[in-house]
């Protein structure tokens, strides 16, 4: 990818912020969104350093405690306490989330945008790769995918970034296509701008806020598939906390009463995955209102 | 019709060739040395040697690939290092157990989704409408292992209305002489209520879990696509010559609002298929889910391979019974194919 991704100045800012304030004053969901995603953010920077205990640290004299004022959310079988491992988890989680997104952004946009603006055999191989993956039910070919690579987190971040593929494939190309002959477009090509540049430079520009659109909203899937993965003992190895293996490490304790353990890390995934999707649907709104609900 | 679906089924031969494909890359991309790794950490250089003649992975790709379809078209899938059985008769044996569920599960949660969605779009901006698009906005957002625990913890330890989750049925019982496979069927088939209540007992929190899951984009469609149809000129015109007013939703609207539900459901499928593997581990339901998941954990590879490639295969016929299924809904799809 060329540097210069984004060129364009974008609109006036006064116009984007009244407007956001409209979105956010018309449904407060959204701007209840937008903290939480603040307070997620604010967790993954800042988290490891105000917890007040060592998320590893066991304490086998405070094992399997409920909730209280020393601890929050309780201890597990081993004595950590779950109130810290939750909050340092938000790294590693958002770490997994975002870069899988990342990585599918920059992978499913360019090769959508080539197929929605070549056509052709681009259009067909793209098209191909992404009837073959939407052939497989996503999660169990995000499984095959682990168990073939490896089981690392690498590994989960690449899976995932595939299992969403085909899906900023077609809005890049869908978008991309409308475009293909646009006036832009073509003053661009007649002043001697080489495709490689028209498609970076000029389409995909054009395309970001609706790709942006579609990253907040597969941001939430993405934690979801993430932490399913390490529910089953994928990617992410104990001691090390993760919201899903947390809740994997709770489950045999559910039976037996001790509820907090898998309650409180599954809640905070539930949280995060509701958070990305209510700002993603507030996104669009704010993007392509036409689309509004 | 039939010249119509055999069409239909030629179109399915990419998809399921594409999947073949992946699922070969998948065995041979496997990090190191894939004749190292199925003979274990003890192996000597000559083990090692003569597993890699044995798999015939010192021979070309292509040569490698003609073999591994050849397996394919006998069932040959490989064989479990842990439970010593051929795959293909691992995942037949446990195949029944998953589609039972997901199947009531999916039942379930179109007996609720699709009135919920129904009335969402009849009474637009209700209660109801507002329910309808809570449960489309939560139900996407629940990671379905925890669900499922939470359930357990409601239905099981507070108010003991479900058995322990572990597996299928209480060990009080034996199963039911197998006809389908799937024990609420056979129970019933041979006459054993009994039977058919403790597998009841067993099976309605799991399905109860994966219906919450699937819930959301069943009711999501049905709203959106019911308030397409409501809009529309023959419905207006249904009204107007005083049909009684369920007539016209269920008789005139609704059916023609099944096309983008039926599509739906294809996606929903694709959800179910994953889920269930997650649900499967929380109930110790013993599917081919959770087999994939024990080989997982033992680095057991020919079961993960046989489990990928079967519900990938699984998923394509249902993509494709849907599409007939379309035919037989608007008779508009017959006649343009």
């Amino acid at each position: 990818m060329s540097t210069a991704t984004v060129t364009t100045a974008p609109p006036s800012k006064d116009g984007l912020l009244s407007h956001a304030r409209h979105i956010v004053s018309e449904n407060p969901v959204t701007g209840v969104s937008f903290g939480l995603f603040a307070l997620f953010l604010l967790a993954a920077i800042i988290g490891p350093f105000v917890v007040p205990y060592d998320p590893l640290a066991s304490d086998t004299a405070a094992a399997l405690q409920a909730p209280s004022a020393a601890h929050w959310f309780g201890t597990d079988q081993l004595g950590r306490d779950i109130f810290s491992r939750v909050v340092v988890a938000t790294r590693l989680d958002m770490i997994i989330a975002i870069a899988s997104v990342a990585l599918v952004f920059l992978a499913g946009g360019f090769a959508g945008i080539a197929s929605g603006y070549f056509g052709g055999w681009t259009d067909r191989i793209v098209g191909r790769i992404s009837d073959t993956i939407m052939a497989f039910p996503l999660f169990v070919l995000a499984m095959g995918i682990v168990a073939a690579l490896g089981n690392t987190v690498t590994n989960i971040i690449i899976a995932t970034a595939i299992i969403n593929f085909p899906l900023y494939v077609r809005v890049a190309r869908a978008e991309a296509n409308v475009r293909r002959e646009a006036g832009f477009v073509q003053a661009a090509r007649l002043s001697g701008n080489s495709e490689m540049r028209i498609l970076l430079g000029h389409i995909a520009p054009n395309i970001l806020p609706l790709m942006m659109v579609q990253v907040s909203l597969t941001m939430g899937y993405a934690i979801l598939n993430a932490a399913g993965l390490s529910f089953i003992g994928l990617g992410v190895r104990p001691p090390t906390p993760e919201w899903g293996i947390m809740v994997a490490e709770g489950a045999s304790f559910i039976i037996s009463g001790e509820w907090w353990i898998a309650f409180f890390p599954g809640v905070t995934l539930m949280l995060a995955v509701f958070c990305f999707n209510l700002l993603g649907d507030g996104l669009r709104d704010l993007v392509d209102p036409q689309r509004r609900t | 019709m039939f010249s119509q679906i055999a069409k239909r089924l030629m179109t399915a031969i990419p998809s399921i060739i594409g999947v073949i494909i992946v699922t070969f890359l998948l065995t041979r991309v496997l990090p190191g040395d894939t004749a190292a790794y199925f003979a274990g950490p003890a192996a000597s250089e000559q083990a090692i040697s003569e597993i890699r003649t044995k798999l015939g992975l010192d021979r070309s790709l292509p040569v490698q690939f003609v073999a591994y379809v050849k397996d394919l078209a006998t069932g040959n899938l490989g064989t479990s290092l842990t439970t010593g059985q051929p795959v293909i008769e691992d995942i037949r044996a446990r195949l029944p157990a998953s589609a039972e569920l997901t199947l009531l599960g999916l039942l379930i949660s179109i007996l609720v989704a699709v009135p919920l969605g129904i009335l969402a779009a009849v009474k637009q901006g209700s209660w109801i409408d507002h329910l309808c698009r809570i449960v489309a906005t939560t139900g996407v957002s629940l990671p379905v292992f925890f669900t499922g625990l939470l359930l357990v913890y409601v239905f099981y330890y507070i108010l003991g209305w479900a058995p322990a989750p572990l597996g299928r049925l209480d060990f009080f019982f034996t199963a039911p002489t197998t006809i389908t496979g799937f024990f609420l069927v056979d129970s019933l088939l041979t006459g054993d209520i009994e039977v058919f209540r403790a597998a009841w007992s067993q099976i309605w929190l799991p399905a109860v879990t994966l219906a919450i899951f699937s819930l959301a984009p069943i009711a999501r469609m049905t709203r959106a696509s019911m308030l397409a149809v409501l809009a529309s000129d023959f419905v207006r015109t249904a009204r107007a010559s005083g049909l009684k007013p369920s007539k016209v939703v269920i008789g005139y609207a609704f059916r023609n609002a099944l096309l983008p539900i039926i599509t739906t459901l294809g996606m929903v499928f694709s959800f179910l298929l994953g889920a269930n593997v997650l649900v499967e581990k929380v109930f110790a339901w013993p599917g081919i889910g959770s087999y994939a998941i024990e080989a997982l954990i033992t680095s057991d590879y020919a079961p993960v391979q046989g489990f990928v490639l079967a519900m990938a295969i699984l998923y394509v016929l249902l993509n494709l019974a849907i599409d007939i299924l379309y035919g037989l809904v608007d008779p508009r799809v017959r006649i343009e194919a």
